[in-house]
């Protein structure tokens, strides 16, 4: 039982990995924190819904469609609004990417309804497997898989191409990156559409599992914040260790104390900051 | 008297003469529009003078509501009850404030909506107190709670409007009279350079964790004159969408005016009552709304009002 929990737990981690490195990413590169990213994961799971419905169930269809679509959704922000306030004070840009999350909101309702969806899980990874003697569903496998992938990639794309390098040195020191000629009005949009990506694909996956609601951005978006909180604005390291803890901290909570599992990942949050206020991976704020 | 104080008291004026003009709808639309107005000049304190964007008041409105709510089923007179509602909130703000403090901007912004959505989720699990789902429900509005024979009861509407609209001009002038004082000054320095601040010997962590505080217990005393009101409190008191309505109300009107979040609150709520009669996806209306102003007006409507008095002159 424990063990399995954790399992789920790790599950449940993989959603939030997604989305907090998306986020982690963006203020890397950018140092712009992205209050629309929840929308974005909601956003994956609504066109990728919209997909699966289009393309007669096939998930797989849906998963490569949805993501690409929220990618999309991502450039528009990037090139059509957030460009345009990049060289105000900090707190405008987060009013402008907050604006998204109620525009979103209403959007989705306004087009798909209010009402819970939740698409059955794909012939192929309906099945079950036993492990430590409870069952669980292959899905939970494949999502564990998924987000490992994503972290291999990730850490291959920016440690061993010439992408990532560019990344690494715009986050580290933008002034100089641009003094060495990194054109970072590109790097800022193709940044912000990969992270987009990463939102939506974890939306996209949790069709199958999750209830699709107009409320989940918003749900995801708070836990992403503890997470990047907890590991760190700007790790990706950070993120993923942080979305491990409130994963395995809510699967645990809802074993053994129920009553406070909401509250749960707030006070280690709290905690985490009173021991070390930047994080497991964060550098020393300015 | 400088000019705006004089449009302050003249407001002022104004709304104490809505009982004896309007009935109960109006008064209640009016009312709801000063607590907003409290509620955002609070916020602006920390966002506008200080340049921290704070997504988490409602937890301190919330709070406010909570324990006035609570005092007043068990009794207790309004204006004890209230007074001790907003205090309670302040002492929440002294609490979360030693966390949010000690960060920049963005965290500060993330941390304050994360503590707030902390307190939500307390609201919504701690039932046996705060009712969960379903709130506090039945708050009495009874006697004000003066010594004596003389205690007038504020059980109808237009009493009560009386007593909760002198309290926020009481604090709308407190708010005003802190934010031209040396003390909003130094807040000031510290939006515009945190550092040189810093340098020039001001203690900028006391400083914000003050004005943290301030802000907190007026909050708190919005949502403390709330429940009284409503006579009911919901845990939707607590929700994030609660602290963006100063948020908007504020951005709307203009952060950078000491009389723009009291325009915004106008601006917000009519605007809130117009629209809802025509569709409910109102927070499209007022995202987009939002996004004009941080695009094209980040001064607000004040902001662009004195931009146009600027050019006529």
């Amino acid at each position: 039982m424990l063990l399995f929990q954790g399992l789920v737990g790790l599950t449940e981690a993989m959603y939030l990995w997604l989305v907090a490195a998306g986020l982690s990413l963006i203020f890397g590169v950018m140092r712009v924190l992205n209050f629309a990213h929840g929308s974005l994961y909601m956003l994956g799971a609504y066109f990728s819904y919209a997909v699966l419905r289009a393309a007669g169930g096939n998930f797989w269809i849906a998963l490569l469609v949805g993501p690409l679509l929220v990618a999309a959704v991502g450039w528009l922000l990037e090139f059509g609004f957030l460009r345009r306030v990049y060289r105000i004070d900090e707190a405008f840009q987060l009013l402008l990417t907050f604006s998204f999350v109620l525009i979103f909101d209403d959007l989705v309702k306004l087009v798909f309804g209010p009402v819970y969806q939740s698409p059955p899980t794909p012939k192929e990874l309906s099945g079950a497997v036993f492990v430590a003697g409870s069952i669980l569903p292959a899905y939970h496998l494949f999502i564990l898989g998924v987000g490992a992938a994503v972290g291999v990639g990730l850490w291959l794309l920016l440690e061993r191409t010439r992408f990532g390098l560019i990344v690494r040195a715009t986050a580290a020191d933008r002034e100089m990156a641009r003094a060495l000629g990194v054109r970072s009005s590109r790097l800022f949009t193709w940044v912000f559409i990969f992270g987009a990506w990463l939102a939506g694909l974890g939306g996209a996956l949790s069709i199958p599992v999750r209830a699709i609601s107009p409320g989940m951005g918003e749900l995801i978006i708070i836990e992403a914040f503890v997470v990047v909180v907890l590991g760190g604005l700007g790790s990706l390291r950070g993120a993923f260790l942080g979305a491990v803890v409130i994963g395995l901290l809510h699967a645990y909570g809802l074993l053994y104390l129920p009553v406070f599992e909401l509250a749960l990942a707030y006070v280690v949050m709290a905690a985490v900051l009173i021991v070390r206020p930047r994080g497991f991976f964060g550098v020393r704020e300015a | 008297m400088n000019r705006t104080a004089l449009v302050l008291s003249l407001a002022g004026i104004a709304v104490l003469l809505v009982p004896a003009l309007f009935g109960s709808f109006a008064q209640y639309l009016v009312l709801n529009i000063l607590l907003l107005a409290l509620f955002a000049l609070s916020f602006n304190l920390l966002f506008g003078t200080t340049g921290l964007l704070s997504f988490g008041q409602a937890a301190f409105y919330a709070g406010g509501a909570y324990v006035a709510g609570l005092l007043l089923r068990a009794r207790v007179p309004i204006l004890p009850a209230v007074i001790i509602g907003a205090l309670a909130a302040a002492l929440m703000a002294a609490v979360v404030g030693a966390f949010c403090v000690r960060h920049t901007r963005v965290y500060f912004s993330m941390l304050t909506l994360a503590f707030g959505m902390f307190v939500y989720a307390i609201v919504w699990k701690w039932s046996d107190v705060t009712g969960g789902d379903d709130g506090l429900i039945g708050i009495p509005r009874g006697r004000l709670g003066l010594a004596g024979p003389l205690d007038p009861n504020l059980g109808p509407l237009s009493r009560y409007y009386v007593f909760a609209a002198v309290l926020v001009f009481a604090s709308v002038a407190i708010l005003y009279r802190l934010s031209t004082s040396p003390f909003g000054l130094t807040l000031r320095s510290i939006r515009e350079n945190a550092e040189r601040a810093e340098f020039s010997g001001i203690r900028v962590r006391r400083t914000i964790f003050i004005a943290f505080v301030v802000a907190g217990l007026f909050a708190g005393l919005a949502g403390a004159l709330l429940a009284p009101l409503e006579q009911t409190v919901s845990p939707s008191a607590a929700h994030w969408t609660k602290s963006a309505e100063p948020v908007m109300a504020t951005l709307i009107g203009g952060p950078f005016a000491f009389t723009g979040p009291i325009v915004g609150a106008v601006v917000y709520l009519g605007l809130k009552e117009l629209i809802v009669r025509f569709t409910e996806y109102w927070l499209l209306v007022f995202g987009l709304v939002l996004l004009t102003t941080v695009l094209a007006f980040r001064g607000g409507l004040v902001g662009a009002l004195e931009t146009l008095a600027r050019k006529a002159r």
